[in-house]
């Protein structure tokens, strides 16, 4: 009996052992950044693993040196209209796809499905074309253009599923009231479908604050950077002294928002995750 | 009758055309351009006059040497490269993965914190993350030497970032630590929709632990498992940001997309470029077909 409870014990001890573990794992690199981020001078070169003295230096001269004030305002206004964009065309385009029988309707899905796989090198100098014959290049519409490629098909493919699990009884009932099908959207479909919405907004809003590629491709002038060009472009005074103290800071700058967003919503955030995995 | 469903063909289509219009714009016209682009000599400055050259970008004989994407060892170096990368580091990332969903599917107190804890390193940007690490793994300054010294696992600091045999690993470590939270909640979806009864059943016919796991949860774990490895696999294949910013211009580390880019923007070669584009995607299209291919095959075999 003892021995039992001492062997149930130990499994116990043990899950809890490897759950820390993960843990640490997953949290030390960010740990580490923060309390880097907060050593001034020189005292950052000694390795510490315990917080220090705390000194908002590098805070200060991140956003005094170069356009890194400018360039968050950039990514959030990228950011943000990305998200609204692509989700007034999701929205649209899934209530069709999920309530009006037509055909080519599983055609499309296929379409979509394969452009969320497009590796986006292989679209570039298509899309480097494109973005020139508009004359957006070096202009952060070019970003909210081109984020579309990866925003548009997670949205529609989650909205799709979503609307497609609804009972049709509610619409039916505002068409009989004689409702039209921007009324029906609007001020029948949207109110039920507002946690959908909140998981695509956060995935579309992340993925684009994120986003490299395009913004190291289609934007030349510092400030019109987005902040992760912007902090993959900081530099020292000269060439070879990288200045890990702002960069730290930068860093804790623009990630902190995104943890917040993380932790406030993570629900919202795992079901939208797996929505189009699990399904698909 | 036949008028309502008249009705609904056009209303579907207009309320689709918005979307289509954009996604065609910015995914099927480029698509279709660079395939183009990769047939022709034309330079970055000059998108408009440009001649075609048939297949020379790809291979061309010149005196009796073979020039083109397709004879250049670099290319097939990051070819090489990538495909190391994504077998590896998916691997990791599904048995990892696997494990800490197994963790999060377990009741415990402090599992919705635990979570969200998981979700840190998949929400933190890719550049971010690399900047992180490459100051944690810095030669001279970096905590992850102090700490093996400390340990006693190495005698003397180690480059990580530039030394050719530790760079490629020290890449796929990044990624793994980036991908596992999300390969870990794919997995963790699956397993949740397995019915609890089943769980039951095998406990009352006192299955438990390895078994359990390799007889009931496995199989049952199957098409999740598949989706999430393509889904992951696709993903590594086009990796660029975490090797461009983490290694730049490394020979050990560069990947497809980061050769393509450099192509493209850096040596001003943008019909080449686009063509190693389109090679690119030719890949990760004939690894998808014949993976899920295979997995029909088999899974028809069972």
């Amino acid at each position: 009996m003892i021995r039992r409870k001492f062997s149930k014990f130990l499994s116990i001890l043990g899950f809890y052992l490897l759950l820390g573990i993960i843990t640490i794992y997953a949290l030390f690199p960010f740990y580490y950044a923060f309390i880097s981020s907060f050593k001034s001078g020189t005292e950052i070169f000694i390795v510490n693993y315990l917080p220090t003295k705390i000194s908002f230096d590098n805070y200060l001269s991140v956003l005094k040196t170069g356009y890194f004030g400018q360039n968050i305002l950039n990514s959030a206004f990228v950011a943000f209209s990305v998200v609204l964009i692509s989700m007034m065309l999701g929205i649209f385009a899934s209530y069709s796809l999920a309530r009006l029988n037509f055909k080519g309707r599983s055609t499309i899905l296929l379409v979509i499905l394969s452009a969320s796989m497009f590796p986006q090198v292989a679209v570039l100098s298509g899309m480097f074309e494109l973005v020139a014959a508009l004359s957006l290049f070096n202009s952060l519409w070019s970003l909210v253009l081109t984020y579309m490629i990866f925003t548009i098909p997670f949205t529609v493919w989650i909205l799709h599923t979503f609307m497609k699990a609804f009972p049709p009884e509610l619409e039916r009932a505002a068409l009989i009231d004689g409702a039209t099908t921007m009324q029906l959207i609007f001020k029948v479909i949207l109110p039920i479908m507002w946690p959908a919405l909140v998981s695509v907004g956060l995935l579309s809003f992340i993925a684009a604050w994120n986003e490299f590629l395009f913004a190291l491709t289609f934007i030349s002038s510092d400030h019109l950077r987005t902040v992760p060009v912007a902090i993959a472009t900081l530099s020292g005074a000269s060439e070879h002294e990288i200045p890990w103290g702002n960069i730290m800071a930068a860093s804790m700058i623009i990630t902190i928002p995104l943890i917040m967003l993380v932790v406030i919503f993570q629900n919202r955030i795992v079901s939208g995750l797996t929505a189009g995995a699990v399904k698909g | 009758m036949k008028r309502a469903s008249f009705r609904n063909i056009t209303k579907g289509w207009l309320l689709l055309s918005p979307m289509l219009i954009v996604l065609g714009s910015v995914a099927i016209f480029p698509l279709y351009r660079t395939f183009l682009f990769s047939f022709t000599d034309a330079k970055i400055d000059d998108l408009i006059n440009f001649s075609f050259i048939g297949f020379n970008n790809y291979i061309e004989k010149f005196e009796g040497l073979y020039y083109g994407i397709l004879a250049d060892s670099t290319w097939w170096n990051a070819v090489y490269n990538t495909l190391f990368f994504t077998v590896i580091s998916v691997t990791l990332e599904t048995i990892l993965g696997l494990i800490v969903a197994l963790c999060l599917h377990r009741a415990f107190k402090g599992r919705g914190i635990f979570r969200a804890i998981m979700l840190i390193p998949w929400a933190i940007p890719t550049v971010v993350s690399a900047k992180m690490w490459s100051w944690m793994l810095n030669d001279q300054f970096g905590i992850i030497n102090d700490m093996l010294l400390k340990v006693g696992i190495i005698s003397e600091s180690v480059a990580w970032t530039s030394n050719s045999d530790t760079v490629m690993w020290v890449v796929i470590f990044v990624d793994v630590w980036k991908t596992t939270p999300f390969m870990a909640l794919l997995i963790l979806a699956g397993l949740q929709i397995i019915p609890g009864h089943i769980f039951q059943a095998a406990k009352v016919d006192g299955i438990s632990g390895i078994r359990l796991f390799f007889k009931v949860i496995l199989p049952l774990l199957r098409p999740t498992l598949i989706v999430s490895v393509v889904f992951r696999a696709l993903d590594a294949l086009r990796i660029f940001d975490l090797i461009y910013v983490l290694t730049p211009s490394n020979d050990d580390t560069i990947s497809m997309s980061v050769y393509a880019r450099e192509n493209l923007f850096d040596f001003d070669k943008f019909g080449y470029g686009s063509a190693a584009s389109t090679l690119l995607f030719l890949v990760i299209c004939m690894l998808t077909l014949s993976y899920l291919g295979f997995m029909r095959l088999t899974s028809e075999k069972i």
